[in-house]
């Protein structure tokens, strides 16, 4: 399976997906010293989103999310790359600060959680492995 | 994709540092998310997330890094701050986040940016004219430089306001394009509006009636400086656009057509916006006033108004040092603090670490409301100057 989207922070990486249907906020959503999911009711509550393939719909809530994602790559917690639907300013601006390789335009349906996949977000290209 | 000169793409490539190249790519990648065709320049920026307690250490850090090698090309403005710079352990504030904040504002410092932390930079030396681009965060200055200015400027959040300070540009998308700043919504307001909780409450009322759409508004009676700026702040909370048309303060509304589609704000909408802002608490902990930053002349009133008097509850004035030195020369600042009242200059009440602290609040900001009751658990009363210097004086909404 090949999927193509859009760049939002080039780069490249390599993983397990983790994928949901639900936004995400970073800032308050997340801990970011863990990188466990910790809002409650969302899908990915308890989860780790260390090290995969983050897979969601959009960011939401504040725009210090930017930071917060900033926060989780200097704590080693950052999501080894992002695959959005529609990625908007809080997350492209965290990917960006944070080099976290980023790809939006993508039909996230495919993509299923413990999916192995290649991302290079530079051709704005996701490949299963 | 966006266009970009030959300059800014060699800036991209690095060739006038990290700082420039991280702002640019951020640039870059908000103006093809957006749909932009260039970069246009920008006047003046305005950055917030100034406040260490939404910052953090990720936030610090950034700040810090970018600070390493990053300039502002242009005047560059800072919202308030999570404490009075110098006042700080007056208002509580502990030594540890009084240290991290400063370590925050010499971040900004370091990159040239002016570090005087107000929400209302138009009144401290930061006044854009009429159709230049700015890129500003603080949705409520926002809202002033569109709608009682006619500059134009998106609603940044903090990290692409200070890419557009480094570079000096901004993407030109959305509020910065004729076609987006039309009005789409004829608001008419039948409701007489005559305090300040009055404009608050309209600014709630169209924020949840006009569904984000830019208004028309029409039925008002003329304002004062300060009663659009507290307008300006409501309407944007609850959920408006950064722009409105009023005909008579609005620069180019008179180049707009009333739209067709009518949505009308009676004394009940007023009245159902009042009772949801406010809470049915009677005893009063905390009064903070200035939200938007005071102006010298809400300064100038509240000082008449707590002449000879003394504060029970915990009495805050919020405003920009600046008009802090002009209160001080004009004799308010010893009337204020003779009473008990304290300055809370660089700072508000919407990003103060106020968590636990106070139960309740009076103020006469329905945009202050908002921020105390969500982040800081506060029960609010809304209401004027003197129903608030009256609640600080007796601890008792009357």
């Amino acid at each position: 399976m090949e999927l193509s989207g859009r760049t939002i922070k080039r780069g490249s990486a390599q993983g397990e997906v983790l994928a949901t249907a639900q936004p995400i906020s970073f800032y308050g959503g997340v801990d970011p010293d863990t990188g466990i999911v910790v809002e409650k009711g969302h899908e990915l509550e308890g989860k780790s989103i260390a090290g995969k393939v983050l897979v969601f719909p959009s960011g939401k809530g504040s725009t210090v999310g930017s930071y917060a994602l900033y926060r989780l790559a200097k704590n080693g917690k950052a999501p080894a790359a992002i695959i959005n639907k529609e990625t908007e300013t809080i997350v492209a601006v965290g990917a960006i600060i944070s080099d976290i390789p980023a790809i939006d335009k993508i039909d996230i349906s495919q993509l299923k959680t413990g999916d192995k996949v290649s991302v290079d977000a530079t051709a704005g290209k996701v490949r299963s492995l | 994709m966006m266009q970009l000169t030959k300059e800014d793409g060699a800036i991209l490539a690095g060739k006038r540092g990290e700082a420039a190249r991280k702002s640019m790519e951020i640039l870059v990648a908000l103006g093809d998310i957006y749909g932009a065709k260039d970069l246009v320049d920008v006047a003046s920026v305005q950055v917030a997330g100034v406040s260490y307690h939404n910052l953090g250490d990720a936030g610090l850090e950034f700040l810090s890094e970018l600070a390493k090698d990053g300039q502002v090309k242009v005047l560059t403005t800072l919202n308030p701050a999570g404490m009075d710079l110098e006042n700080w352990k007056a208002l509580g504030i502990s030594e540890d986040f009084a240290k991290k904040q400063n370590l925050v504002i010499d971040a900004f410092r370091k990159m040239g940016i002016i570090t005087c932390c107000t929400c209302t930079p138009y009144l401290a030396g930061n006044l854009p004219t009429f159709g230049q681009h700015l890129a500003w965060s603080e949705s409520s200055a926002v809202t002033f430089a569109n709608s009682i200015i006619g500059a134009r400027t998106n609603r940044e959040g903090g990290p692409s306001a200070l890419a557009a300070a480094i570079i000096g540009k901004t993407p030109a998308y959305g509020l910065h394009l004729d076609e987006n700043r039309k009005p789409v919504v004829h608001v008419e307001v039948q409701a007489k509006i005559r305090t300040m909780p009055d404009w608050g409450a309209l600014g709630y009322a169209i924020g949840k009636k006009a569904e984000g759409k830019v208004p028309y508004i029409t039925g008002l009676q003329p304002a004062s400086t300060d009663e659009l700026k507290s307008f300006c702040a409501s309407v944007v909370t609850y959920g408006g656009a950064p722009l409105f048309h009023i005909p008579g303060i609005t620069p180019e509304a008179s180049q707009h057509k009333q739209p067709a589609q009518k949505i009308t704000i009676t004394e009940a909408d007023i009245a159902d916006a009042k009772k949801a802002i406010d809470d049915p608490v009677n005893e009063i902990e905390f009064v903070c006033l200035g939200c938007p930053h005071c102006s010298i002349d809400e300064v100038a009133k509240i000082a008449a108004l707590l002449k000879g008097k003394k504060v029970k509850a915990e009495f805050w004035v919020a405003a920009s040092r600046n008009t802090k030195a002009l209160a001080d020369s004009r004799g308010y600042s010893a009337i204020i603090e003779a009473a008990g009242g304290k300055w809370a200059c660089d700072t508000c009440l919407a990003v103060a670490p106020l968590k636990g602290r106070f139960k309740s609040v009076a103020t006469t900001s329905a945009k202050g409301c908002f921020y105390c009751r969500g982040s800081n658990a506060m029960a609010t009363r809304m209401g004027t100057v003197e129903q608030c210097i009256n609640a600080a004086i007796t601890g008792r909404w009357a």
